[in-house]
């Protein structure tokens, strides 16, 4: 039985959080490919009875939940590479951010990918400006990390992919690179790091679940 | 006059704020609290915190840190004398992180929405989902305590200080709505546990007497969003 197992879905920008942070320690895992949408697995719904939701790491047969407690645990459970900073200070600023990415920016990101009207309008802006909040936070930085990827570029992963296809798609741009050269630029650094390289998310899959998604979407217009 | 080198920008009603006063306190860290309106917002906390705009923020040589949770982390990384504030096992640390976020985007929200509810059944509903959330959390603390009087075991810790100081705005309410929440039959162990915080020095000397809250919840009820997180 693997010692660690990750259940998951590829097409979920947590899930694969947590897939770059332990590919990053070298750690060998079974992943688990949940169905989010249609039918959950009864173990999963046992090993996150609260929220039930991928990403679930199960370790030594006890489950963690939720990305950015997960990615924590596995800065602090296996060496290699670090996720978050040493200094106490440096690690604040990088819990910050995260925080911010997923309470402001990725809500948002997705309600502008996904809602129609004035409500899409009103998120468009929204995210804009989260955006440039984030754009100002890497001066002089290739990554939010610094010179090497951290918890911060981790999280931010849903830019990389789960936002610039949607907007590919459906036509619509709010992450330029006029209005922000310095994310542009950190995406692509980011998805060109080795690890994200060697490690892409199935792009034929991620696309094909946004087509179905925006189908959708446009027949409730 | 010399700038004091740890300070902590906030009010006392602010459960958020409390949890940061209760780690510099169990840390013995000297601070200056500076009194910041969070309804009515300085130019200086615009400053520190110009992201979130709310308190509380703490300030440790010049560097603002900002959001209660992320502030007590960096007190017990940032200074080593006193008692560690996060258990010292990952597995563990990864409980008390997952629950203490449930309580801070699941469960006391509910608390603001009851607040702000303006018909009887929208009231009954979030008192019951209140309730269900008790019954998870008293799971939480049969695990986390592991038979000792507190989450973080013998003494007070990080989930102790996340949930605890919500406990005089759950007092404020009880009273406010005549609904006793910490029921020594539904949830006995959150019930004894509550009742140990509460009688805290830690606990007293931060967060206000149940009354000057129940006054507070009285000139909120009907209004929306916090100011404080």
């Amino acid at each position: 039985m693997a010692e660690v197992k990750l259940f998951g879905s590829s097409g979920s920008p947590f899930s694969r959080r947590i897939e770059v942070a332990l590919k990053l320690k070298g750690v060998e895992y079974e992943f688990i490919e949940e169905d989010i949408y249609n039918k959950k697995s009864p173990l999963l719904l046992k090993y996150n009875p609260v929220h039930k939701k991928v990403p679930v790491l199960l370790h030594n047969g006890k489950p963690i939940c939720e990305s950015l407690v997960i990615l924590e645990y596995i800065d602090e459970t296996w060496e290699g590479p670090s996720i978050l900073p040493k200094d106490p200070y440096e690690r604040a600023m990088a819990r910050f951010w995260v925080k911010f990415l997923d309470e402001k920016c990725f809500p948002a990101m997705w309600q502008a990918c996904w809602s129609i009207g004035e409500e899409q309008e009103k998120a468009k802006e929204e995210a804009t400006e989260f955006l440039k909040i984030l754009e100002g936070t890497l001066s002089g930085k290739k990554f939010f990390g610094g010179d090497s990827i951290g918890m911060v570029d981790i999280g931010a992963n849903f830019i990389a992919y789960w936002f610039m296809l949607p907007q590919e798609l459906a036509g619509f741009e709010v992450l330029t690179k006029e209005k922000f050269p310095k994310l542009n630029e950190w995406k692509n650094e980011y998805l060109n790091c080795s690890i994200i390289k060697e490690n892409p998310p199935l792009k034929d899959k991620l696309t094909a679940l946004f087509r179905a998604r925006f189908q959708a979407v446009g027949a409730a217009k | 006059m010399a700038i004091a080198s740890v300070q902590l920008l906030g009010e006392s009603p602010s459960p958020y704020v409390n949890r940061v006063q209760i780690a510099l306190n169990l840390k013995s860290i000297e601070f200056e609290f500076i009194q910041e309106n969070p309804y009515d917002k300085s130019e200086r906390l615009l400053k520190v915190n110009p992201v979130q705009k709310k308190i509380p923020v703490l300030i440790h040589d010049g560097k603002p840190i900002c959001e209660s949770l992320i502030i007590v982390e960096y007190i017990d990384d940032a200074w080593n004398n006193g008692p560690p504030i996060l258990p010292s096992d990952p597995h563990d640390r990864a409980l008390a992180r997952f629950w203490a976020a449930y309580i801070d985007n699941k469960w006391f929200p509910l608390y603001r929405e009851l607040r702000a509810a303006s018909t009887e059944e929208a009231r009954k509903e979030l008192i019951e989902r209140i309730f269900e959330g008790l019954v998870l959390l008293e799971e939480a603390f049969v695990k986390c305590s592991k038979g000792k009087p507190f989450f973080g075991g013998d003494n007070i810790g990080y989930l102790d200080i996340a949930l605890g100081c919500y406990m005089g705005w759950v007092k404020a309410t009880e009273v406010s709505i005549g609904v006793k929440f910490l029921d020594e039959f539904k949830t006995p162990g959150l019930a004894e546990w509550a009742d140990k915080f509460c009688s805290l020095n830690d606990f007293k000397e931060v967060v206000p007497e149940t009354q000057k809250l129940v006054e507070i919840y009285k000139m909120f009820q009907g209004r929306g969003k916090p100011a404080s997180g």
